[in-house]
């Protein structure tokens, strides 16, 4: 009895325009530049002054008074974010065999992305270093509520 | 007096061969043989000899067994390599040599695989000289631009590269690595007027953007093709638009 093995590899269809080429270049070009902004922001954060000890609210307040680091943070939330996401979507898009599935995998990591991107851009430009109602010892000492 | 000459050294090697036959298994099993081999002997020897002596219903591509015809690719020790161009001494042979079908084609029995789907993509990028004049003699081509793309032109087909392909693996869909070295053939050829169909055909969603540049491509090719490289080439091809 002749047995049929069923060829898992269906016939080529060809697809239209995609924006493949574009997602590549966008990781060569963001990968670099975030190494810059990542470490310079880490040496900016942890090593530069005080170090490490010198982070709180207004440490982070009197960071983003200044409109370079707000452009920094801002560049870099984005660039991250979106590399990030990326390089979720390509690894789905090689392991998950499932359409519907993968779809499904690729839409959350979109939203949930986008959704971090808005909340950050929003802390970036908006942060209050005295948030109305919060506990005296968490808040920084020229608060009015401390 | 009567010269005696050396006996060639023999030595015992044992070979575990992945077997399925669709008309009795289920599953691919492996089947364990032990043959005397010789130290000029190649993985095809040894699998010639169990076909020969042992058990004639192991079945195999081969066909020059001299490393021309690319029809011997499997998965020796887990890497992907010629059998014909594979020399028993040359592994570890204190252990026994591991022999699977290439991966990610539909297997059909043993060590033969539905190469189909791989020629398929080749057929997809158009393999042939794509040109509009009617010349009364032959294209002159410089021996620069005959060396752009001397590399890829070493291609037998043997479908190493892209069953070693772990995109390929999970993908079916994706071009693969010999679909793209044979593209890179004719895309970087001065005397072919297709470049941009082939770069189009390869912006495609399956297509050169898919690779990983994990290497393995690289690596298992028979005859030192640096495929990803040439991938690589394809890429700023298209970034360009032209060759």
């Amino acid at each position: 009895m002749a047995v049929i093995i069923e060829t898992p590899n269906s016939p080529r269809t060809r697809k239209q325009a995609n924006w493949e080429k574009y997602g590549w270049l966008f990781m060569r070009v963001s990968g670099p530049l975030l190494i810059v902004l990542i470490f310079t922001h880490l040496v900016a954060n942890l090593v530069v002054g005080d170090g490490i000890k010198a982070i709180d609210f207004a440490f982070v307040a009197g960071k983003w008074a200044d409109p370079f680091w707000q452009v920094w943070d801002f560049a870099m939330l984005w660039l991250a974010m979106i590399h990030g996401t990326n390089g979720m979507r390509t690894i789905v898009n090689d392991y998950v065999a499932k359409e519907s599935l993968r779809k499904g995998l690729v839409t959350t990591l979109w939203a949930v992305g986008g959704l971090l991107v808005v909340l950050g851009s929003l802390v970036i430009f908006t942060f209050d270093p005295c948030p109305a109602g919060a506990a005296a010892e968490l808040l920084p000492s020229f608060c009015p509520a401390s | 007096m009567e010269k005696q000459i050396a006996e060639v050294a023999s030595f015992k090697v044992t070979l575990m061969i992945r077997r399925f036959d669709p008309e009795v298994d289920q599953e691919p099993k492996w089947v364990d043989y032990d043959v005397e081999m010789f130290g000029t002997d190649r993985v095809l020897d040894a699998l010639h000899k169990v076909k020969w002596e042992i058990d004639g219903s192991l079945t195999f591509r081969r066909s020059c067994a001299h490393g021309v015809c690319g029809s011997d690719a499997m998965r020796i020790n887990g890497r992907n390599r010629l059998a014909c161009k594979t020399l028993i001494k040359d592994l570890d042979i204190s252990q026994p040599i591991y022999i699977e079908p290439i991966k990610g084609l539909p297997v059909e029995k043993d060590l033969i695989v539905d190469m189909n789907p791989f020629y398929q993509a080749y057929k997809d990028i158009n393999p042939f000289l794509m040109a509009s004049d009617t010349p009364a003699k032959e294209r002159l081509q410089s021996p620069e631009d005959r060396a752009r793309y001397d590399d890829t032109t070493k291609c037998i087909l043997c479908a190493a590269c892209t069953t070693s392909c772990p995109v390929f693996w999970t993908d079916g869909q994706y071009f693969g690595p010999a679909a793209i070295v044979n593209a890179h053939r004719f895309i970087f050829d001065s005397r072919d007027e297709g470049a941009q169909v082939r770069l189009e055909i390869l912006n495609d969603k399956e297509g050169v953007w898919r690779c990983r540049t994990t290497f393995n491509c690289t690596e298992a090719c028979p005859r030192g093709i640096e495929v990803t490289k040439a991938i690589a080439e394809v890429k700023q091809a298209i970034l360009r638009g032209r060759p």
